[in-house]
């Protein structure tokens, strides 16, 4: 019951945030409170393989990109009215996009996935960066969407019947998708599915004696959550009009576990918490001090060396009433 | 001809690099079990502390010691503060840590230098440059790199096989909880070692220093390919850092030498270029791809 207040709190939290914006006259923070939602679904898509798999991708953002790059190449070609590799037409239709990001990025996390689960350990860790650094530089070589520079979109997806040239509009597109995005997480995570997960991260040889594919669990969660990550790509692209490979760059695929730490490995909300505390961090240091990456870092070691469970776990302990 | 001789040589020069970094990495990695993305910040401390004493005094072998403590010191530090309270957690914990690390260190070097590239005097007797055979100059400074290089690797190999922390060492990376309960002192151990791959990293980043331009950032950037070599060569395993490390640099430097012309032989010049940076830039990543697939503890790995 507490979870179910502490979600519809949140909601309500964001569902003001446009009002609240104009009414200071701070547009800037409905664009921060629209990258928060964003990043927090992507953050939870790793939280998914990391938090409650034990999988230590360190090239999550791929996914990202590719979610981000499918919306964008997907404008390009539909300005250009040249069809991709002569068949694929162009499209600014949200009802298309949003299903060819998902599309896109499971197809890559599969294969990503496949060849990557058959290692463990350190070289988990290493193989998904290569193949993340493969993928950003792979981009920054296609002079067609950019390059380095990336490729602009010229308009956000069109959704019948919004009017979505509005930025609030856009914002609560945004807010919808991720309720929705949240709410099947919630399901899954609760499932026979996600239980199995929570096994083989804390035995996985247990879990093969019980009988249980564990190549096979793991891999599909490796591409659910290449999927949830891509849709938030696709988000981003829609909200930003803009994809480039800076969000498919290795610091990228950090940041999002840095915010999964920060809001508490393998807690639901965690990574909302962590998204929101990682940005609104910046977006404050950045403004007080060119410096601000300083005070990031030293917060960041103080909570992955003193903190249990990030800030959940803190909430956790604070409501608990004991250390 | 001349132009490949080149550019193997320049690879060498690359590779040995990579080397100097790998062999500390994957000490740290096969024994301490920690993994350490700070370790191209040392490289950064060495770079930006020799070359601060290099451009004021005017020598560059002035710089060489201080480079050297610098980053030795630095390590010891990150060690003792830090990377001691990780051995126990797991890697998602190290990556998060020293990652912050990376933060810290970056922002603390544009405090102190700005952001502005500066750059390492050449030593006097190497400048120029040197005919190795009729028709072939090449630049001194990139022998003498090779040359530190090959010199590290032989002592590494002495101190591993015939001493008696090098014995330590070698049993440390095959089986740690086993040295602890003989009743070794592996703290003192985890130390040295640390130390020891810092003064490498400080090394490979003052030696860089004529060559590149010593700028922040500039540990990221050889960091990814520093791990590629320990992942090919085998987490733990200095001969495999050495086989990977020349063999990716040469590697590397070939294709970024060599297939933008290969490209340009069937495509138009512009794409041609782009089409062949940006495979080359993938091209290490590629290769450690399909090692681990093929071997997924990597080529040398101890205990495999």
């Amino acid at each position: 019951m507490p979870r179910l207040l502490a979600a519809l709190v949140i909601l309500a939290l964001f569902a003001a945030m446009p009002e609240v914006a104009s009414a200071m006259g701070q547009s800037s923070l409905m664009t921060l409170a629209a990258r928060i939602l964003i990043y927090a679904m992507a953050a939870a898509s790793l939280n998914f393989i990391l938090g409650y798999g034990g999988m230590i991708s360190f090239g999550h953002a791929a996914f990202f990109g590719i979610g981000s790059y499918t919306v964008g190449i997907l404008a390009h070609h539909l300005a250009s009215g040249e069809p991709l590799f002569g068949i694929i037409p162009g499209s600014g239709d949200m009802a298309v996009t949003l299903p060819a990001a998902l599309l896109v990025s499971g197809i890559a996390a599969a294969i990503i996935g496949a060849l990557s689960l058959r290692t463990g350990g350190v070289q988990f860790i290493m193989i998904t960066l290569a193949f993340a650094q493969m993928l950003f530089f792979f981009f920054v070589a296609l002079p067609t969407y950019g390059g380095e520079d990336g490729t602009i979109i010229s308009s956000a997806n069109s959704v019948p019947g919004l009017n979505m040239r509005r930025k609030a509009t856009v914002y609560y597109f945004i807010l919808g998708v991720a309720t929705v995005y949240f709410l099947i997480l919630w399901r899954l995570v609760h499932s026979s599915f996600g239980e199995v997960l929570k096994g083989i991260r804390q035995n996985e040889r247990r879990m093969t004696a019980m009988g249980i594919p564990v190549y096979r669990y793991k891999l599909f969660a490796f591409i659910l959550a290449g999927m949830g990550a891509g849709l938030a790509g696709a988000l981003l692209a829609n909200f930003l009009r803009f994809a480039s490979p800076d969000i498919m760059h290795w610091t990228k695929s950090g940041e999002l576990m840095i915010m999964v730490i920060l809001g508490g490995v393998g807690s639901f909300f965690g990574p909302i918490l962590g998204a929101a505390a990682l940005l609104v961090l910046e977006f404050h240091l950045a403004g007080w001090s060119e410096h601000w990456q300083l005070a990031l870092g030293a917060i960041l070691l103080l909570v992955v060396l003193g903190g249990r469970g990030g800030i959940n776990g803190l909430l956790a302990r604070l409501a608990g009433g004991r250390r | 001809m001349i132009l490949v001789l080149e550019q193997i040589l320049n690879g060498l020069q690359y590779g040995v690099m990579l080397f100097l970094l790998a062999a500390g990495l994957t000490l740290i990695f096969g024994i301490m079990g920690v993994i350490n993305l700070a370790h191209g910040s040392l490289y950064m401390i060495g770079a930006f502390a020799g070359t601060w004493v290099a451009a004021h005094t005017g020598s560059f072998w002035l710089g060489l010691p201080v480079a050297l403590t610098a980053a030795a010191v630095a390590g010891l530090l990150i060690e003792m503060l830090v990377v001691r309270r990780l051995y126990e957690r797991d890697h998602l914990d190290q990556v998060l840590a020293t990652f912050a690390l990376i933060l810290l260190f970056n922002e603390l070097i544009v405090l102190l230098f700005g952001r502005q590239p500066i750059f390492t005097p050449l030593p006097e007797l190497f400048s120029g440059s040197v005919q190795l055979f009729e028709g072939f100059p090449y630049p001194p400074y990139r022998l003498l790199i090779i040359a530190t290089g090959l010199l590290v690797a032989l002592g590494l190999w002495l101190l591993i096989n015939r001493t008696r922390i090098g014995m330590l060492v070698r049993a440390g990376s095959t089986n740690r909880d086993m040295v602890r309960a003989l009743g070794v002192d592996i703290r003192m151990l985890y130390t040295i070692v640390f130390g020891l791959g810092a003064l490498l990293a400080g090394l490979a980043g003052y030696m860089a220093g004529p060559i590149l331009a010593v700028q922040v950032g500039m540990g990221e950037q050889i960091l990814l390919a520093t791990f590629v070599v320990v992942v090919i060569g085998g987490v733990g395993s200095i001969r495999g850092a050495f086989v990977a490390g020349l063999a990716l640099g040469v590697v590397d430097t070939a294709m970024r030498a060599f297939l933008p012309g290969f490209f340009r032989t069937f495509m138009e010049p512009a794409a041609a270029d782009n089409l062949g940076a940006g495979i080359a830039s993938m091209g290490i990543y590629l290769l450690m791809a399909i090692v681990l697939l093929i071997r997924p503890k990597g080529l040398f790995a101890p205990g495999a």
